[in-house]
């Protein structure tokens, strides 16, 4: 999960990272009240999920409470990028004098943990990384150690910095150190890292990513859940512990492990192609284990789609046999009623599949065909799509 | 031959009396394997008792830890079916045993959890200086190798021994194409997860297959995120000699949704199925657009022709296989002698 900017700060500071004040507005009003708090000047800073905020002016300078207002009121509701400004940050203005880069993340590649450091920070970091490789410090580190006392010193040097300058900047370095670590971060950067007029090294900008999976152990994060920014299906999928990911398309896809899943939206749309282009509407993955119940809230969520023409169930029996996945879907239709009215193209292969196969068969149900692989099962359910008329025989 | 595993392995289950655990203890013991017994500390000097592949009542050791059931046993494969919150220690446990493998099933293990403990594994090497402790997983499915043994939660009966080697991020992917393929057979199928951080790599396997000599192609699956797939493409243009075929799955997945996998995403212009799949063809891999025409592939390598599989049930197919089999094999080895 992505924080916002404000997030990023209240948990730098949780950490004891310095940063500046800063205060998270939904309203013009709310910003000048949080501008006459701070004090002096501030900066409304749009709290967006994606990068060129400042291009697009959602980041201005207020000189008094009253400008806060009015570019809070500007910048509220903005577009950008695709994505609707919500929040502004009312921060507290900066005395700049140097602006720096740092970042901890996860390295996939080497599997261990990667700390990047410049001097010269501020700047589209990845630019600086192709223009001049140099200026930029990477640092592989073991998890088990960490960024130690050591190891903060040694990326301080080997970014430039002078053996004056380098014990603050190593001291901030060990902080994000530790909110990386103890929030089960998988990314944090700080961009920039300034030097303000009086030598102190404060992070002005921040980002951070926390694994979802550590959610047992990390309590507080479920708090830094956007709701608003969810997608109602997604939202309903998500309470009924479904994996789904919401796309734009006509055929609904439900599927058992993601990489089946990801492959059967795949074939759907090739076979689209030859459909009018329809798309596959949806991820949705429901686990090795297609219960009744799993299968029902599965199908609820696809059905309510609107844009959904036709339902494409694709099931490697495995483990879950393909009989116990064919009670499951005509059991979810009989819970489903009257709500289910697009037709499902079912596809078994697998464990049992001929039981599975019989089982629909007896069934019966006017909503339902079944294809012998994967392909047909994926041409028809984009022919359905586009022409629904053809399902009612 | 195979890797990883075969009919020698000795294996135990750390979890071994949870619900997971005992239902594929259960699977594993009727797939043929070793299972020499079990860890859950609170359960110590107990034991539990299972079916084996011939109907025999086979009653399993639960030991206190791993350590004890390897002196106990001569294990030196671990399949770990323990809940993520104690995935890492039960992984730990593993590694300062100095157990040989590790097959970590666990769905949803923290990421910082796992890169402790793979790069814990890293530090305890052996007197040749490589890691006593090989990782598979986690969030993985496991690995077969057809009618010797099974380490992990491959239905055992899609298909049986052959001459193809599989490496795939994705459990039920990987069951679609070891049924495509069912007729010809694998000698090892491996799922090495689709976490961010995984013990195995597609290079570590394809590197083991190419040394493997009853493995004479080679099945690479991949999906979107990472750059795994790119790097294995730069490593079979170097070192592997055996004919691959890959496959890709998330061609139609947009940017930053999150894919099922939790490393299953497209960041930015990284991890697009489309490089991946250009990465592999640039390395002379032939690389299908569905399954179905990855399978093809394979077979054209192996027949010249793109015969269709019958749609038999896998569970016949996997019981007529054998004597299929060994035609084909002599067919396919004299085919490449050529």
């Amino acid at each position: 999960m992505d924080l916002y900017e404000y997030q990023a700060r209240d948990l730098f500071e949780a950490h004891g990272v310095p940063v500046l004040a800063g205060i998270v507005a939904t309203t013009p009003e709310e910003a000048k009240a949080a501008a006459e708090k701070i004090g002096g000047v501030v900066v409304v800073k749009a709290q967006v999920k994606v990068g060129g905020r400042g291009k697009a002016g959602g980041v201005k300078l207020a000189k008094t409470p009253d400008e806060a207002f009015e570019h809070a009121q500007a910048i509220l509701g903005m577009d950008i990028k695709g994505h609707t400004v919500h929040r502004v940050m009312i921060a507290q203005g900066a005395d700049i004098a140097e602006e720096y880069y740092f970042s901890i993340l996860l390295d996939r590649a080497n599997r261990n943990y990667l700390a990047m450091a410049s001097k010269e920070g501020g700047v589209e970091i990845e630019q600086l990384a192709v223009d001049s490789p140099e200026k930029l410090v990477k640092y592989n580190f073991d998890p088990n150690t960490g960024i130690d006392d050591a190891a903060a010193a040694a990326i301080a040097a080997q970014a430039g910095f002078s053996p004056e300058e380098g014990p603050a900047l190593a001291e901030v370095f060990q902080k994000l150190w530790g909110a990386f670590e103890k929030e089960d971060a998988t990314l944090v950067e700080v961009n920039p890292l300034v030097k303000t007029g009086e030598g102190a090294i404060i992070a002005l900008d921040g980002k951070v990513t926390v694994d979802e999976n550590a959610a047992y152990r990390q309590p507080g994060h479920a708090d830094l859940v956007d709701e608003s920014a969810e997608d109602p299906l997604e939202a309903k999928a998500k309470a009924n512990d479904l994996n789904y990911v919401k796309l734009d398309g006509e055929v609904g896809i439900i599927g058992n492990g993601a990489g089946l899943v990801m492959s059967t939206l795949d074939v759907v749309a090739y076979a689209g192609e030859a459909h009018n282009g329809v798309q596959p509407a949806n991820f949705l993955d429901i686990g090795g284990g297609a219960s009744a119940e799993v299968m029902a809230n599965g199908l609820d969520v696809i059905l309510g789609d609107d844009q959904v023409k036709s339902v494409f169930v694709n099931v490697f029996g495995g483990i879950t046999a393909c009989d116990a996945v064919a009670n499951g879907i005509v059991k979810a239709l009989e819970i489903l009623g009257d709500t289910a009215t697009k037709p499902l193209v079912v596809r078994l292969d697998g464990n049992n599949v001929e039981e599975g196969r019989r089982i629909l068969e007896q069934a019966n149900h006017p909503l339902v065909i079944t294809a012998d692989t994967m392909d047909g099962g994926a041409d028809k359910a984009a022919e359905l799509a586009n022409n629904p008329a053809l399902a009612s025989k | 031959m195979s890797i990883y595993l075969n009919k020698d392995s000795k294996v135990i289950v750390q979890g071994i009396t949870g619900g997971e655990g005992t239902k594929h203890t259960a699977r594993m013991l009727k797939a043929g394997t070793s299972i020499v017994g079990g860890v859950n500390a609170r359960k110590a000097g107990t034991t539990v008792t299972h079916e084996d592949a011939d109907g025999q009542q086979v009653e399993l050791p639960v030991f206190g830890s791993v350590a004890e059931a390897m002196e106990a046993t001569g294990a030196d494969v671990s399949v770990l079916f323990v809940p993520p919150k104690f995935a890492k220690d039960a992984a730990v446990e593993a590694i300062e045993a100095g157990i040989g493998l590790i097959v970590v099933i666990t769905e949803g293990i923290p990421v910082q959890d796992s890169a402790e403990f793979f790069n814990l594994s890293l530090t305890k090497t052996g007197a040749d200086g490589k890691p006593v402790t090989r990782i598979i997983g986690p969030n993985c499915p496991g690995v077969i190798t057809p009618g010797e043994a099974l380490a992990g939660i491959t239905p055992a009966n899609i298909t049986g021994k052959g001459p193809i080697g599989l490496v795939s991020k994705s459990g039920t992917l990987t069951y679609q194409m070891m049924y495509e393929l069912r007729d010809i057979g694998f000698s090892t199928s491996i799922g090495i997860g689709g976490d961010p951080v995984i013990g195995t790599t597609h290079i570590d396997a394809l590197e083991a297959f190419e040394a493997d000599p009853e493995t004479e192609a080679i099945v690479m699956i991949g999906e979107i995120g990472g750059d795994a797939e790119e790097r294995a493409a730069e490593y079979i243009k170097k070192h592997v000699t055996k004919p691959v075929v890959g496959y890709v799955a998330g061609f139609t997945a947009p940017e930053g949704k999150t894919m099922g996998h939790a490393g299953a995403i497209v960041s930015g212009s990284s991890g697009t199925a489309e490089a991946k799949k250009e990465a592999l063809e640039a390395a002379g891999v032939k690389v299908g657009k569905t399954p179905s025409e990855t399978a093809r592939l394979l077979r054209e390598i192996y027949q010249g022709s793109s015969t269709e599989s019958e749609a038999s049930p896998a569970a016949e197919a996997a019981e007529s296989l054998k004597e299929k089999f060994e035609g084909l094999v002599d067919k396919i080895k004299g085919a490449f002698k050529k």
